[in-house]
């Protein structure tokens, strides 16, 4: 409390301290005068006695004061009324780098709540996914980049592993609510037991599933998400308990899940109990997510061990049937390669981000030299200033930490204003991000981004500030007083600083340039890919599903589809429709498994895995996807069951050559299948994006005789993706005639997934078309900073040279001379950077190749455009000034000394 | 410490313990130590302003002295300083550590005399 009072009493202090030293020399005064002292020699007797009163003042003063402290405050009230006297020039430089560091902490924020924030999980570090390899299973990494679990290696694992407190499977997948309002379609998760342990999320309302759901003849409750608990239910506490239509088959709900909280990545409605009934299932059916969390203190390579272990317990317990060999996996060499569960989350977007991340750094580093240049500038006009102070004793490092106190104050207000914009580029940001972006919902401006902003801006203003602290600090040998700035016309030293400056930027702009047009020559190159369907923006396509609960024969499950897809096609502005179990690129789990054709012997070898899909008749033509040979399939090979089947193209020919000589060729997925023969070749589709390669698919007919288990002998696809072409596609009205159509054949039969093919493409080109807007911006900015600097410094050294130029031409220089002077000091300068920045490109584009489709990182016709333009461009800044120095008259040139 | 070379720099704490010593006589204002300091070591010890502002300061804030508004001599405002308790006790302190470091050094000179 004690250094308070002095505080506040400290004007109190001053003024006695005042009050003494004027009465004390005073006093002395008079008495010089009493000793006979004329009154004027006697005040100057007794001020030169007392000696500096001022500073004499200042010392006693200092005893009351943090003196470090309370100095800089002093420079730094010098500085803010400085920065007021040139408000034009604070203005620019607090709004460059409010720019640059507000979109810096965007992209951070970004960053930051997508890849370095632990996921909002209790104890993130013991979470990880069960993620399979199986390097002897050729062709599965064509579609797909590991092998899911199947619900016996669930079941395994769960009972026996010793590395996991906790061990689950999941699925998404939908169901249509019924009997609350409109049937609905909803995005469900199914899960076993395990999968709430391990992410470890209390629920809201209710409680959790329990093992007790998992029973195939138990109760088999289900969870609602917060949202779908708001939207539908209002919010309302007593939900739990009641009773709702889960496809068709009555369910009570057991709880609510917290705000936010999503199964790894997936944003459900509904958690649906997984109820695996131990005594029906096989090694096969590899198509669930696999999560854990690790017993405390285990490592992930010590799980994978245990994991190794338990797929030998899971050989040696389940089969494919009789007579099948359980041990026949061994072939596929099925790895198990855990990962931390934040990298499945998180996904591939890691390499974009740290791309944007590292193109906004450098336009950073781009706006702080064009404001060093100012800087340097403003100095230059007050070099007299510091060189005066100097003189009068001003210490070095006292004019260098005002100089640099200036520099810092405009990065710390530069980083304000620039957490202003950081808010709103965020915003904007999530919105032209990849929809789905990881962890959107999470995205937030929180203290770990204000602290990089807050070293950011430091940061800058030192690096902007040191550079014209080097230049001007005005050493004691060197003192350019009062005459200096007439005598030379530039000092080649302090050009020399501005003119590093400019090929930084020209080589950083450079590289960003390039970065930007090869993300615009690589999205050019996917949209030139075929993607194996035609005119998307005319294409609309509808998800439904039939439950079984719903419809039980499978026969009937066809004829509904097949009466949806007339009355679809019946709409007016329909020219066709068809369905299949999968559309391209829309990311669903595929099924897939080998074929064997006949004549080939495939002893002691694994047989390649194919993409499956089923189709309706009429879903190739609708989708645009050109049928090479052969012929589609008819409503009369579907019901009538014949064994026939459609092959991609580049399967038909690795099979036997070419399309044509695949047609009639026999093939079959099992040995107690009957053979299937190939009626028709269709193009290859890419099925995973443009940027993906096709994998080798067989279609099927929609409906098939079942030749795997007991029970129904048929086999109808009941969930699937209606496609319509139509020029009304995507319209509202359009939407609502579908689901109608759809309703006329069954009221009970919600519509979802409602998208054109456009969106779903746009979708699969998200992260390329993200990349490359961002880059785009990020060049722009770069390009514009860079010849803006070009600009200023010739501009500057033809303002400053104006009176050599009043020389020349009063010697008979030409003007067209002149101007070519200054344009090729600054073609000089390009050039350099052109080429620092060539160098530069050519190393820093490697770390965009993941992101780079069908042209190298060192595409040749950038790398001569780029350098090109931006040549053109600093031709042309180069110009302008220079004009001026044509202009110049040489009378009046010479007169203004 | 002194303006004259004659004059030897006084060791630390020298200033403020003659300070402290002649307020103790009676509350002064600055000028009057001056002279008074000067006065009583036979012009020997001459304060400079320049040390004896920021001493004064110095023990204000170390709670040894007090100023108030007094009159000086020619009957102007000024402040009057004025030697506080803890003042008195710092100054005893001190004088005594003082004699003792005296008596020391003249036990040293006395012996190399000898």
């Amino acid at each position: 409390m004690k250094w308070l009072l002095q505080l506040l009493s400290r004007g109190r202090r001053y003024d006695d301290l005042s009050v003494s030293m004027q009465e004390h020399i005073e006093e002395r005064t008079e008495e010089l005068i009493d000793d006979g002292m004329p009154r004027k020699e006697a005040e100057h007797r007794a001020r030169r006695e007392f000696g500096n009163v001022t500073l004499i003042a200042e010392r006693s003063r200092e005893v009351w004061q943090w003196r470090a402290i309370e100095s800089v405050a002093a420079d730094l009230k010098f500085a803010f009324r400085r920065l007021g006297k040139s408000p034009g020039f604070a203005a620019t430089v607090i709004l460059t780098l409010a720019i640059g560091i507000g979109a810096n902490t965007a992209v951070f924020s970004v960053l930051n709540s997508v890849l370095l924030r632990p996921l909002p999980y209790h104890e993130p570090q013991q979470l990880v996914s069960l993620h399979l390899n199986a390097p002897g299973a050729p062709g599965l990494a064509d579609f797909r980049d590991e092998l899911r679990v199947s619900a016996s290696m669930y079941l395994t694992f769960a009972a026996h592993n010793r590395a996991f407190q906790s061990v689950g499977v999941w699925l998404p997948a939908t169901a249509s609510i019924t009997g609350i309002a409109q049937p609905e379609q909803v995005n469900t998760a199914m899960i076993t037991d395990g999968v709430l342990q391990t992410l470890d999320v209390p629920a809201v309302a209710g409680q959790w599933l329990t093992a007790a759901d998992q029973n195939p003849r138990g109760a088999q409750r289900v969870m609602l998400s917060y949202g779908y608990w708001q939207r539908r239910f209002g919010g309302d506490p007593g939900v739990v308990g009641r009773t709702i239509s889960v496809d068709s088959q009555p369910r009570e709900i057991a709880g609510v899940m917290s705000r936010g909280f999503r199964v790894v990545n997936y944003d459900f409605d509904l958690l649906v109990p997984l109820a695996f009934d131990p005594v029906k299932q096989q090694l096969a059916g590899f198509a669930f997510r696999g999560i854990a969390r690790l017993r405390p203190g285990v490592a992930i390579s010590q799980a994978d061990a245990d994991v190794a272990r338990l797929l030998n317990v899971w050989m040696d317990s389940w089969s494919n049937g009789p007579g099948s060999d359980p041990h026949w996996y061994l072939n596929w060499k099925i790895t198990p390669a855990l990962q931390p569960l934040k990298e499945q989350v998180v996904g591939s977007v890691g390499n974009v981000l740290w791309v944007v991340m590292a193109t906004i750094g450098v336009v950073m580093l781009i706006a702080c030299t064009n404001v060093a240049n100012l800087l340097l500038v403003r100095a230059d006009s007050r070099q007299q200033e510091l060189a005066v102070r100097s003189a009068l004793g001003a210490g070095r490092w006292r004019i260098a930490r005002e100089l640099l106190l200036e520099s810092l104050t405009l990065g710390l207000l530069g980083g304000a204003v620039g957490v202003g914009v950081a808010y709103v580029g965020l915003h904007l940001l999530t919105a032209i991000g990849p929809e789905n972006l990881p962890r959107l919902s999470e995205i937030s401006l929180d203290g770990r981004s204000l602290a990089f902003t807050l070293i950011l801006s430091m940061l800058s203003g030192l690096l902007f500030g040191s550079i014209p602290l080097l230049r001007y600090t005005p050493s004691r040998q060197v003192i350019p007083l009062l005459g200096a700035m007439r005598t030379a016309s530039v000092s080649r030293e302090r050009q020399r600083g501005r003119n590093l400056l400019v090929v930084a930027q020209v080589a950083m702009a450079l590289v960003l340039l390039i970065s930007a047009v090869l993300m615009i020559r690589t999205f050019n190159a996917m949209r030139n890919v075929d993607p194996g369907f035609s005119d998307p923006a005319l294409l609309q396509v509808i998800r439904i599903s039939i439950p079984e609960t719903l419809i039980r024969d499978p026969q009937m499950v066809t004829r509904i589809q097949n009466n949806i897809q007339d009355k679809l096609a019946a709409i007016p502005g329909v020219s066709s429709a068809g369905f299949a179990v999968s559309v391209p690129m829309n990311g669903g789990e595929p099924a897939w498994n080998q074929i064997y054709i006949e004549g080939k012997n495939y002893e002691g070898e694994n047989a390649p895995m194919r993409l499956y899909n089923y189709v309706s008749p009429g879903y190739f033509h609708t989708a645009g996807t050109r049928i090479v040979a052969g012929r589609d399939f008819t409503w009369t090979d579907i019901y009538g069951l014949r064994p026939v089947g459609i092959m991609s193209e580049s399967l038909a020919r690795e099979l036997w050559g070419s399309p044509s000589a695949a047609i009639g060729r026999p093939f079959r997925e099992f040995t107690s299948m009957p053979w299937h023969e190939v009626v028709g070749v269709v193009q290859d589709v890419r099925e995973n994006g443009v940027d993906q390669v096709s994998p080798a698919t067989v279609y099927w007919p929609s409906m098939m005789p079942d030749l795997y288990g007991p029970g129904s002998p048929l086999d109808a696809r009941r969930t699937a993706y209606f496609a319509m072409r139509s020029n009304r596609a995507g319209t509202q009205a359009f939407i609502n005639e579908m689901q109608q159509a759809v309703w006329s054949v069954n009221s009970n039969l919600p519509v979802a997934s409602v998208s054109t093919m456009q969106d779903i493409y746009s979708q699969s080109m998200a992260r390329t078309s993200f990349t490359l807007v961002m880059l785009a911006i990020a060049g722009t900015m770069a390009l514009a900073l860079g010849v803006l600097g070009i600009y200023g410094v010739i501009s500057y050294a033809v303002s400053q040279r104006t009176r050599e130029i009043g020389i020349r031409m009063a010697l008979g220089a030409k003007k067209s001379e002149l101007a070519w002077m200054f344009v090729r000091s600054a073609l000089v300068l390009t050039g350099i950077g052109v080429a620092i920045g060539v160098v530069a490109a050519a190393g820093l584009t490697q770390f965009m190749k993941s992101l780079l489709f069908g042209i190298s990182p060192l595409d040749p016709f950038t790398y001569v455009a780029i350098p090109f333009f931006l040549v053109f461009s600093a031709v042309l800044a180069g110009y302008l000034p220079a004009r001026r120095a044509a202009a110049v008259n040489p009378v009046e040139a010479l007169r203004a000394e | 410490m002194a303006k004259n070379p004659e004059h030897r720099e006084l060791f630390p704490g020298a200033l403020e313990i003659m300070i402290l010593q002649s307020l103790r006589l009676r509350p002064m204002h600055g000028y009057a130590l001056v002279k008074h300091i000067r006065q009583v070591s036979d012009s020997l010890l001459q304060v400079e302003e320049g040390s004896l502002y920021p001493a004064l300061q110095r023990m204000l804030k170390e709670g040894w002295l007090e100023a108030e508004t007094g009159i000086s001599a020619k009957g102007r405002p000024t402040r009057i300083y004025r030697l506080t308790e803890a003042g008195v006790r710092h100054l005893e302190r001190e004088v005594s550590s003082f004699e003792k470091m005296f008596d020391g050094i003249f036990r040293v000179l006395a012996v190399a005399k000898a």
